[in-house]
């Protein structure tokens, strides 16, 4: 009888050690195939720019400046509402996101919004496709500490689903450009364009690194 | 010259592309049921559908317009019978009557897109449209109304083509 159990057990053991270390392995896979989703960038390096977690957070620092700034953040709004001025008030008109971020019904966006500015103060600047982050990907800027709005942008599933390169394209944008012509009465985000471009580039060549806070 | 549709009539204009849609429409067409009041996007005074869409005249280049499906409030119905039309017949709803050819432009696409329209969507489609006379109560009301009436006459056309679905 005591035979016959350390037989079965030692029979036993062996199958029940695969199961737990093929659970194990595939766990350690999963994971690791998500956080290669999550942090894309993170993984290599371009034109053979080095990673440097310093010089890339230094470059966030100064993204963030211009992603803070009332010509970005008013169409990144942690509400449903877009805001307005350099204040950054709430939108008049009571206009909404709307499912796709382009409005609702006789408030669409481009009612009044035309594909290019109206001259004159108080008019409404233009651009072809204006519009919000759809209702399903929000994309707040209002409210995020330069840390989690880092995170925020380099996770493909909280960035529009941009890999690294659709990333790096994206200050190319006609409705992130637009930033810097919208019309009279309307200040500009706190530097060039091109130095905005070198430094948003520079920011995740150089690994998109998050700042500590 | 410019080609534009309006009301499903085929117009040349000889006019500035820059020139506003509004002033083309009131001055050039001579349509004069859509009203100026800000010129800027802000009151709602000048909507018009363009390509179904509650647009801003005063501010939409006439280029933007060209080619495309212009409709005004003299070309909403073909005899003032449009259900928001109806409506807005039905309670009184304009008081000095300048921002409802607007309004009436409006509530025309807030319920194309929603049939049945909560106070809440009215207020999220409605609130560019400006009435210094303050009718918004009724203009709500008469929203509701107009949705009503929409319903019946759905219903109707549902129930002369509507055929039993089978049950096995
Ligand atoms: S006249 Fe166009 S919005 Fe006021
Ligand atoms: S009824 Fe007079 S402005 Fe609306």
């Amino acid at each position: 009888m005591k035979l016959h159990s350390e037989i079965k057990s030692h029979n036993y053991l062996p199958g029940k050690t695969m199961i737990v270390l093929t659970l194990v392995f595939s766990m350690i896979a999963l994971t690791s195939s998500m956080k290669y989703k999550s942090d894309f960038h993170m993984s290599d390096t371009a034109d053979g720019v080095k990673k440097d977690s310093i010089e890339s957070v230094k470059a966030f620092m100064k993204v963030y400046e211009v992603l803070m700034s009332p010509r970005c953040m008013n169409c990144h709004p942690a509400g449903d509402a877009p805001l307005q001025g350099d204040d950054n008030h709430v939108h008049t008109m009571n206009v909404v996101r709307g499912p796709d971020g382009t409005g609702l019904y006789a408030a669409k966006c481009s009612n009044c919004h035309q594909p290019t500015n109206v001259p004159g103060l108080h008019t409404p600047p233009g651009n072809p496709k204006w519009q919000l982050p759809p209702a399903n990907m929000k994309m707040v800027f209002q409210g995020k500490s330069p840390r989690q709005l880092a995170l925020q942008i380099m996770n493909y599933n909280l960035n529009g689903h941009r890999n690294k390169a659709q990333l790096l394209e994206h200050s190319k944008d006609t409705l992130v450009k637009v930033a810097w012509n919208m019309g009279e009465g309307r200040t500009p985000p706190p530097m060039s364009y091109s130095a905005f471009v070198n430094v948003w580039n520079e920011w995740i060549n150089k690994g998109g690194y998050a700042p500590k806070q | 010259m410019i080609s534009l549709n309006v009301n499903q009539k085929t117009y040349q204009v000889d006019v500035d592309p820059n020139m506003p849609l509004l002033w083309v429409i009131r001055d050039i067409i001579g349509l004069t049921g859509t009203k100026y009041g800000c010129g800027v996007a802000q009151c709602g005074a000048c909507t018009v559908h363009l390509n179904g869409e509650a647009v801003r005249s005063c501010v939409t280049k006439v280029s933007r317009a060209e080619g495309q499906k212009i409709v005004t409030i003299e070309g909403l119905s073909a005899n003032n019978d449009h259900p928001v039309q109806r409506a807005w017949q039905e309670i009184d709803v304009p008081q000095c009557g300048y921002c409802h050819s607007g309004q009436i432009m409006s509530a025309a696409v807030l319920l194309r897109e929603n049939p049945n329209p909560t106070d809440q969507d009215i207020d999220e489609a409605m609130s560019g449209n400006i009435c210094r006379c303050g009718t918004y109560l009724r203009i709500r009301k008469a929203i509701h109304i107009a949705a009503e009436m929409q319903k019946t006459k759905s219903n109707t056309g549902q129930t002369k083509n509507s055929v039993s679905p089978v049950k096995i």
